[in-house]
């Protein structure tokens, strides 16, 4: 096959690339450039949008001896993730980047190029395994090193967006792979791993985004409440916050109880935030809209869901209807914010996911 | 790929000549500072010596004239801030620069930072939409205070479209109020008849491996009247403007490379023009919307370099064609410069009046010393499906 390996500049892409060229595909590396201004995005070697990356990225295409192209998606990037992770920060929800832009940029543009181009296939360093099911179509399951498994993110890919995929480290632990980049003498192999998103700058969040939305901003400030309606302190803006947050709130007095409190709610257009206890975090009931399936629509499934990007696998029933998805959770989940995936697995097997819409608490 | 590559972009770099390899490799094993006093040095300093002769009579300047350097880029940055400083030292009310808006970076960057750094006035001047410089818009600008004008900067040929520029009328307008000029004739030097004495031009750039010469080393010549101040400061060998030891191999193989260029430059220019002509005229027979940017194609070499063919594909991402070809072994450029590892739109195609999207959709071919009839038939065999599936790569 002629196969188009993103290579990000790290250790993953890197050895996913020499596979692909090792198991006789004809490949061809491409970096991509997500940044119109690269330099104002993430400084030091940890992310994948910086020119060290790039150079990186360059410098292991020579050493695997393919050649090497930088694709420039900076406008797509920013109109579908970018905008995207403001516009739902602004509408107090936590939307995952990395899922949006597997969904439209790595498998969806850098896909449709390449398919347009001649090649047959994308590769990535993602960990997750793909292979074809009895009924001719191909499933995705989580990756054997289940510390690095990233079948989460590449939840929302479809049929026709797997059959042209290749993920070559689903069946590696991270240590192997690390192992095998130093020996086959890429001088990324002990590159840290990247963890935060890739365009905010220092993993700060809440500075980004109070400097990027600026009046786009549904509030410049209000009151942190608890359940009584006590103010209990004040924030400059909600979009610092998530459903679940513990950390940060800078609350002025402590609870009655002495526990510990957490964000319970965040209501953007009058700037409220709401805290109390953990236990009134749990969830027992989701509703997810904009379902993407991996291959044939589920009607109705009792399989796990899991709800961010290392979270840990929950027992549910899920029910496909016309206008979503209702999962039913059969323990209950802690700190679910609307934006957020939740991917459906059966098994190890991949189902689909869905955008949380909503989340229904355990009545008090 | 087993077809041999197709190499069509000299103007990023050319082979060097067999006559430079031999020059340089004879004195790579030879030891000698050309700056020592001893035997060793002395013939050091005769093949320098020799060398600024060869060049000297190949562009017509006088040998002292000739200030070597590490290439273009510093020939054009000495030039640019250089003779700034040394003109505003000697009238603090010049502080005007005017350059075009078609130069390249080596120019521009200089340039910008002399605006932003030193205080410099610097206006871009503006080109008609074959990247022509705006005479009357120059003149426009040096007449509005022609005693501020500390210096004038326009290039001989563009190196991404390939437009020669009027320096005939740039130095006759300059002359009248006494501005120096220099020129980046970097692309221009064996390519086009280029005279130092007869151009009137107050500094002209030129590098070695843009015309078959080793790279690492330029020129910038610079007439004996004129004050530059030193970029580089140390041991003061070129004239006191540039410092370091002279790399005498280097030096060698620059000058029989010029020699031989300028020698050969008619019969070079005949040849390479009517590859790039036909070139050009079959790529538009296979893509009929496909165009030529920059000057018409002229057999007098008058307004367009010879071995320059920069075309549109409408439809198309310039990457996405540049990309195809390169793995059908033939390789050329975007035009595109990257910043900071980005493909940004050609400022030259801008200039010209071309939208960012038209800016993207090009390719520039550019023949040179080796270019055979066949491998502008490879070209021409490949262009069509090429686009074609470019175009489907958009869609």
């Amino acid at each position: 096959m002629r196969v188009i390996a993103a290579m990000s500049g790290g250790v993953d892409s890197a050895v996913a690339a020499a596979r692909a060229v090792e198991a006789g595909h004809h490949v061809t590396g491409i970096h991509l450039a997500l940044s119109r201004n690269p330099a104002s995005y993430r400084s030091g070697a940890r992310g994948c949008c910086t020119i060290e990356d790039s150079n990186d990225a360059r410098r292991a295409a020579d050493v695997i001896g393919i050649p090497f192209y930088v694709w420039d998606l900076s406008e797509r990037f920013h109109e579908d993730v970018v905008e995207d992770f403001m516009d739902e920060y602004a509408a107090g929800r936590t939307p995952n980047p990395c899922l949006r832009c597997n969904e439209k940029i790595k498998f969806a543009a850098v896909l449709d190029r390449a398919l347009g181009l001649g090649f047959d296939a994308v590769a990535t360093g993602h960990y997750a395994r793909l292979h074809t099911g009895p009924d001719g179509l191909v499933e995705m399951h989580r990756a054997v090193d289940h510390g690095k498994d990233q079948s989460y993110v590449l939840g929302v890919l479809d049929q026709q967006q797997l059959r042209h995929s290749l993920f070559p480290l689903g069946d590696s632990t991270k240590a192997d792979v690390r192992r095998e980049a130093a020996e086959r003498g890429l001088l990324v192999a002990d590159k840290p791993d990247s963890h935060d998103i890739c365009f905010v700058a220092d993993g700060d969040n809440a500075g980004w985004l109070r400097e990027k939305l600026g009046d786009r901003a549904p509030n410049h400030g209000g009151a942190i409440v608890d359940e009584s309606g006590e103010v209990v302190g004040e924030h400059t803006g909600t979009y610092g916050f998530t459903i679940g947050q513990r950390k940060g709130l800078r609350l002025g007095r402590p609870a009655a109880d002495g526990k510990p409190r957490f964000v319970l709610d965040i209501e953007p257009v009058s700037g409220t935030v709401t805290v109390g206890p953990r236990e009134r975090l749990a969830v027992h009931r989701l509703r997810g809209i904009r379902p993407r399936w991996c291959g044939t629509v589920p009607g109705r499934l009792e399989g796990t869901v899991q709800l961010r990007a290392h979270g840990e696998e929950l027992p549910a029933r899920v029910d496909v209807g016309e206008d979503g998805v209702e999962i039913e959770l059969l323990e209950p989940a802690y700190g679910i914010a609307p934006g957020q995936a939740a991917v459906v697995y059966d098994g190890t097997r991949v189902v689909g996911s869905a955008t949380i819409a909503a989340a229904e608490r355990v009545p008090a | 790929m087993t077809s041999p590559t197709v190499y069509l972009d000299h103007a990023a770099t050319t082979p060097m000549v067999p006559a430079a390899v031999e020059a340089m490799t004879a004195h790579l094993l030879q030891v000698g500072n050309p700056s020592s006093l001893h035997a060793s040095g002395r013939h050091a300093r005769r093949v320098v010596e020799e060398s600024r002769e060869t060049i000297a009579q190949a562009l017509n300047c006088r040998p002292g004239e000739i200030v070597f350097t590490s290439g273009g880029t510093e020939a054009d940055n000495l030039a640019v801030k250089g003779m700034f400083w040394s003109r505003r030292a000697e009238d603090p009310r010049r502080t005007r620069v005017l350059t075009t808006a078609v130069e390249h970076h080596a120019v521009l960057d200089p340039v910008r930072w002399l605006g932003e750094s030193e205080g410099a006035d610097v206006e871009l001047l503006p080109v008609d939409d074959r990247a022509r410089l705006d005479v009357e818009a120059l003149r426009a600008a040096v007449e509005r205070d022609p005693a501020g004008v500390a210096l004038i900067s326009v290039m001989w040929a563009n190196n991404e479209v390939g437009t020669l520029q009027p320096i005939d009328e740039v130095v006759a307008l300059a002359a009248e109020h006494g501005i120096p000029v220099h020129t980046d004739a970097v692309q221009a030097v064996g390519h086009v008849p280029v005279d130092f004495a007869t151009s009137g031009v107050d500094a002209l750039t030129l590098t070695g491996h843009k015309l078959g010469g080793p790279y690492g080393v330029g020129a910038l010549v610079v007439g004996r009247e004129i004050s530059v101040r030193p970029l580089v400061h140390g041991g003061g060998q070129e004239r006191d403007i540039r410092s370091g030891t002279l790399d005498t191999p280097a030096i060698a193989g620059f000058a029989a490379a010029v020699e031989l260029a300028v020698k050969q430059q008619a019969e070079h220019a005949a040849r390479v023009g009517a590859l790039r002509d036909d070139l050009v005229r079959r790529v538009i027979d296979a893509v009929p919307d496909a165009h030529l940017h920059g000057a018409q194609l002229d057999s007098g070499q008058a307004r367009r370099l010879p071995g320059n063919a920069h075309l549109g594909f409408p439809g198309c991402e310039g990457d996405s064609l540049l990309m195809l070809l390169d793995a059908r072994g033939i390789e050329c450029s975007t035009g595109s410069a990257c910043s900071a590892g980005v493909p940004q739109p050609s400022h030259v195609l801008l200039a010209m009046g071309c939208t960012a999207e038209a800016a993207r959709h090009s390719l520039r071919f550019s023949l040179g010393h080796t270019t055979t009839q066949a491998e502008v038939d490879a070209v021409v065999e490949a262009i069509g499906p090429v686009v074609e599936r470019a175009r489907a790569a958009r869609r």
